[in-house]
């Protein structure tokens, strides 16, 4: 990569696969629980992230020096509800229909783990464009995981993809429906997500068991 | 050359290859293996884990024959009326009846062993160990607490997810937290609703007919309580089986004399058989007083179902089935005595709850085993800690006796 060094590409190429926030670190669970049911939710939720992560990555590095670290927490508390209070504003004003789907849980992010979690294992350490790019990576990474748990639920569950019916229509039978498939109700329910992520954290760890941790 | 030698051959032909546990599992499950030792100082039990597993099937089959009659008996009671004077031979044991269960149970047993076996199959190639038994007796339950009209495919969609994350990913058999049977049933119930409960699945050709002129009822008798329906169905109905319902769930005699046969064959613990039908009796009790109280109305959705006779609730729906079939399973209920009786006292005390509270589950039966199982090791915990103190206890309190040192033993502890 001319753009990136090999250092920096592995800040956002890491977190996508070996060090994902959501399956390898275990973070930013109950989002991915709550908004999952549809692929459209997902994305939108991985990009409210991607953009609240990022931001709030360079501007707590650029303070990073002026922070005083006993009251840290609070100042990176000020600077996340902030940037979520836009991105809520934001999707109020432009997509209000996602926005009451997503309801509490935008205002959710602030909790997200992931983001306070690089705000203190990184930005508090480094350089707003490294810090940047630490912030596009993880919100990646989570948004990756978030797509493949919303396209599976979204396409077992409700038999659509973005709101298209790409499984036939169910009520008028057509495409699969007339052969006597129907749509899977466990899908549409949280517990399918946390069963979901399960088997996405299963196959990734048989294909590399160096990320089996020990006990 | 006899099959068994042919398949000795075979297993020989395949040792070291990946497939060689598919061999193995179909000569083992027929013969014993020509490994075994003949002479030297060994115990040698008959009762290995594929005789455990083929005691409770045989428990099972006179449900499954049952189930088949009872399946036609009452499709066409439900489109016929049922006759005034009932007789065993002339109503019930009929060829009619029969092929309905041929034509709707059968599929439903070949589909559980196929899929479900397949994926033992699978997984024992990719994990090179021999193929587990675990599944002969999950795939005889597993028809026995669906639906008659449950489509194939869910069931074997249901058998895939029951085995694979009820099972395999906990490290198959002896190592699930969940009977996997109920974790099939439980997945069915959750992702097929309009499949898996209301008032037409239960009985045959009842969702077809729906809507037209010749609807018939297909409800169970826990379903019409729940909605304060009037209930037709005699007590020696209910107890011989004659009653809408899973398809195995329904015959009580049948599964007492199962349950029989496993507690003296010592397969299946009576302590979690008695002490589920003692938690549901007291709970049915204390619903009981509360409707004789006068403590609810009798307008109150609730009214039914509180005033049914606690023992009742044995002889209707799967709580009888589960207490014999499910809650003796001997990997996810407690393993100790102690911990046995608490675990079989809640499952019957929550079964009972949720029938009357949940309209929504007229069953509550498969929910109070899984959460037991889930709580099993817990009560295991605190019994083997309560053990442990109390010998702790003994041991503090005990005096210790100087004796002669003459005496070849010179300490001896006494307890109090």
């Amino acid at each position: 990569m001319g753009l990136l060094s090999k250092k920096e590409a592995g800040l956002v190429l890491d977190p996508l696969a070996d060090n994902n926030p959501i399956t390898i670190q275990v973070l930013g669970i109950c989002s991915a629980l709550a908004i999952t049911a549809e692929l459209k939710a997902s994305i939108v939720m991985a990009v409210s992230v991607m953009f609240v992560l990022a931001m709030g990555n360079v501007v707590i590095s650029l303070m990073r020096n002026i922070i005083p670290s006993k009251i840290r927490i609070i100042v990176q508390l000020v600077v996340v509800a902030t940037l979520v209070i836009i991105v809520d504003q934001v999707l109020r004003a432009f997509a209000y229909e996602l926005s009451k789907t997503l309801s509490v849980f935008v205002g959710l992010i602030i909790t997200n783990c992931i983001i306070m979690g690089r705000f203190e294992a990184f930005a508090l350490a480094n350089g707003p464009w490294r810090s940047f790019l630490d912030g596009i990576g993880n919100s990646l990474g989570y948004g990756i995981i978030l797509v493949i748990i919303g396209f599976f639920r979204e396409l077992l569950g409700s038999g659509t993809l973005l709101g298209f019916k790409v499984l036939g229509d169910p009520i008028a039978k057509t495409g699969l429906y007339s052969f006597g498939y129907e749509n899977n109700g466990f899908m549409i329910i949280p517990p399918a997500a946390l069963i979901v992520v399960g088997i996405i954290i299963w196959v990734q760890r048989s294909r590399n068991p160096s990320l089996v941790e020990e006990n | 050359m006899s099959l068994k030698n042919n398949l000795h051959n075979l297993k020989e032909k395949y040792k070291g290859k990946k497939m060689a546990p598919a061999f193995n599992a179909i000569h083992t499950f027929l013969y014993a293996p020509n490994e075994t030792t003949h002479s030297g100082s060994h115990v040698r039990g008959a009762d290995d884990l594929k005789r455990t597993m083929n005691t409770v099937i045989m428990a099972l089959v006179p449900v499954l024959l049952f189930s088949m009659f009872n399946a036609g008996y009452q499709h066409f009671g439900a489109i016929n009326g049922f006759s005034k004077d009932f007789s065993l031979v002339n109503d019930f044991l009929t060829w009619d009846n029969f092929w309905i269960g041929i034509i709707k149970v059968l599929p439903l047993v070949a589909v559980s062993y196929g899929v479900g076996l397949l994926v033992e199959f699978i997984f024992a190639v990719i994990k090179g160990h021999e193929v587990e038994e675990g599944y002969l007796v999950t795939g005889m339950l597993v028809p026995l607490i669906v639906p008659v009209d449950l489509p194939l495919w869910m069931l074997a969609v249901a058998v895939v997810f029951g085995v694979v994350i009820g099972k395999e990913v906990f490290g198959g058999t002896g190592m699930n937290i969940l009977n996997p049977a109920l974790t099939i049933r439980a997945f069915l119930f959750f992702a097929y609703p309009t499949w898996m409960s209301g008032d037409k699945v239960w009985v045959h050709d009842a969702v077809k007919l729906a809507g037209g002129p010749d609807a018939i009822s297909g409800e169970t008798i826990l379903g019409t309580l729940a909605q304060n329906g009037n209930m037709t169905y005699s007590i020696s109905d209910m107890f011989f089986g004659f009653i809408p319902g899973s398809v195995g769930e329904t015959s009580t005699f049948l599964i007492l004399l199962g349950g029989l046969f496993l507690v003296f064959s010592k397969i299946a613990s009576w302590r979690i058989m008695l002490s589920a039908i003692l938690g549901a009796l007291v709970m049915g009790f204390i619903f009981n007083g509360i409707a004789d109280a006068g403590w609810i109305s009798e307008g109150s959705k609730f009214y039914s179902l509180m005033s049914f006779e606690s023992w009742k609730h044995l002889i209707v729906g799967g709580l009888a089935f589960g207490i014999v079939y499910m809650a003796t399973d001997p990997v996810t209920g407690s393993q100790t005595n102690k911990g046995k009786w608490y675990y079989g006292f809640f499952i019957g005390f929550i079964s009972v709850m949720i029938r009357v509270f949940n309209p929504a589950y007229p069953e509550g039966v498969f929910l109070a085993i899984l959460l037991m199982n889930v709580f099993a090791p817990t009560i295991d915990h605190y019994v083997i800690q309560g053990n442990i103190k109390k010998r702790m206890k003994r041991l503090k309190n005990a005096k210790v006796i100087e004796v002669d040192s003459s005496k070849s033993e010179n300490l001896k502890a006494e307890t109090v």
